[in-house]
């Protein structure tokens, strides 16, 4: 919200899902000669956020990892291990093979997501406003709501599916899995191909999109509900209390698919 | 939508977030808890094992428990068979004893009466010598008529 004038709650919602920008030639700002649409733009605000929660993951973890004893663990040891075991065992019921990445890729997907969802609990106006103080006028404090780390994971991930879908099956066997199913003759080789394509495609797209949509979704409606006067407090509250199932499931949704299209891309046909 | 560096910026930090994950968080934590929870299974096998050990030396126990009371019970029927034969033997012992005793006190009754006798048998004939004295009012040669006193002794 820009200080002093009265806004309309149209304008209020656009201010709030605007980033923080900036490129080569310094922050952009949408009213100003540098409006900031071209491909080299930064989003500082996703950015930053997600790299602080990112370091608070890592310093977390890595704390009781130093830490770590067999004999009788401390209360942020076990509450760490269960996170821990919790990830472990649905990597286990999962994927079968041998391989020391995807364990902690999915730990690090689900924590990470799960703190950067966890923004959302944030009221939609205390960032902003403390950042305001600062004279930083765009923050937006939710990093999953932002296309652009969604698909930043998703194509992390995706990069993974070809990478293991290649090194265990071998070029030429992940050429025949795209083109010789689900049609065993030749000649709908091609149908094949696309079909298998849209497959292999859709798997990163869901992926970004469906963690981005119910963000996206879940902060527009808190922005809604801050415009609404004083109701917006029970309202507030119980949007709230429903995001205590949606983020949570949104992290384990993105991990266990994530666990799982690695899971196939370590199948031979 | 607009994606732009932002998603390469966010692809450097997930990559090295894994990595440092992969490297640094992961395999301290998970090691630490299989190795907890190899030494919990140790510890429910070995309360397992000693539960079992247990039980097998409450039954040893109890078996010699039983052993020890049968025995005992075998002392005391012993003991109480041991008690009536010395009593037996102690009886039979002691009756016999007491005829010996009785035999020789006979033989000394016996013996004392005849030295008794004996005796009274002298002094009766003194009394009688010296009653014959008395009555012949002179002396009589206790030498010379001593085949008489012998005859009157032997007579006694």
């Amino acid at each position: 919200m820009s200080s002093g004038a009265e806004i309309t709650s149209q304008e209020y919602i656009k201010h709030h899902l605007t980033n923080l920008s900036a490129d080569s030639q310094g922050l952009c700002s949408a009213n100003s000669l540098n409006p900031c649409d071209g491909f080299w733009t930064v989003h500082l605000d996703t950015l930053g956020w997600s790299v602080f929660l990112g370091l608070v993951f890592i310093t977390l973890f890595r704390s009781v990892a130093k830490k770590a004893s067999t004999g009788v663990p401390g209360k942020l040891q076990c509450a760490v291990e269960m996170i821990v075991e919790f990830v472990d065992d649905s990597v286990k019921s999962t994927f079968h093979g041998k391989n020391s990445l995807i364990a902690p890729l999915a730990l690090t997907i689900f924590v990470w997501v799960l703190l950067m969802n966890a923004m959302d609990w944030v009221p939609v106006d205390l960032i902003p406003r403390i950042f305001e103080l600062f004279g930083v006028h765009y923050m937006k404090a939710v990093p999953t709501t932002d296309p652009n780390m969604t698909f930043a994971l998703a194509l992390g991930v995706f990069a993974l599916i070809i990478y293991y879908s290649i090194k265990v099956k071998g070029i030429g066997g992940f050429i025949k899995e795209l083109t010789t199913q689900p049609f065993g003759h030749w000649s709908l080789y091609p149908v094949n191909f696309i079909l298998e394509m849209v497959t292999l495609l859709a798997r990163p797209l869901s992926l970004a999109l469906r963690l981005f949509g119910n963000l996206y979704a879940g902060e527009l409606i808190f922005l809604l509900i801050a415009t609404i006067g004083v109701f917006q407090l029970p309202v507030h509250f119980l949007w709230a209390a429903f995001h205590l199932l949606v983020i949570p499931l949104q992290a384990f949704i993105f991990m266990m698919l994530t666990i799982l299209y690695l899971s196939l891309a370590h199948e031979d046909h | 939508m607009n994606l732009n560096m932002t998603l390469v910026g966010e692809l450097i930090a997930f990559i090295v977030f894994v990595i440092f994950c992969m490297k640094y968080v992961w395999p301290p934590i998970i090691g630490a808890i299989e190795a907890r929870q190899a030494v919990i299974a140790d510890g429910l096998a070995a309360s397992d094992r000693a539960a079992k050990e247990l039980e097998l030396a409450q039954g040893k126990a109890t078996a010699q428990l039983k052993d020890a009371k049968a025995q005992a019970a075998g002392i005391i029927e012993a003991a109480k068979k041991r008690e009536a034969q010395i009593i037996e033997e102690a009886a039979v012992k002691a009756q016999a004893e007491k005829v010996k005793i009785l035999a020789s006190g006979h033989a000394e009754i016996d013996t004392e009466r005849n030295q008794v006798k004996e005796e009274l048998r002298q002094q009766v004939a003194i009394l009688a010598v010296a009653g014959a004295e008395k009555i012949l009012e002179r002396s009589i040669d206790a030498a010379a008529h001593s085949d008489i006193l012998d005859k009157l002794v032997a007579e006694l």
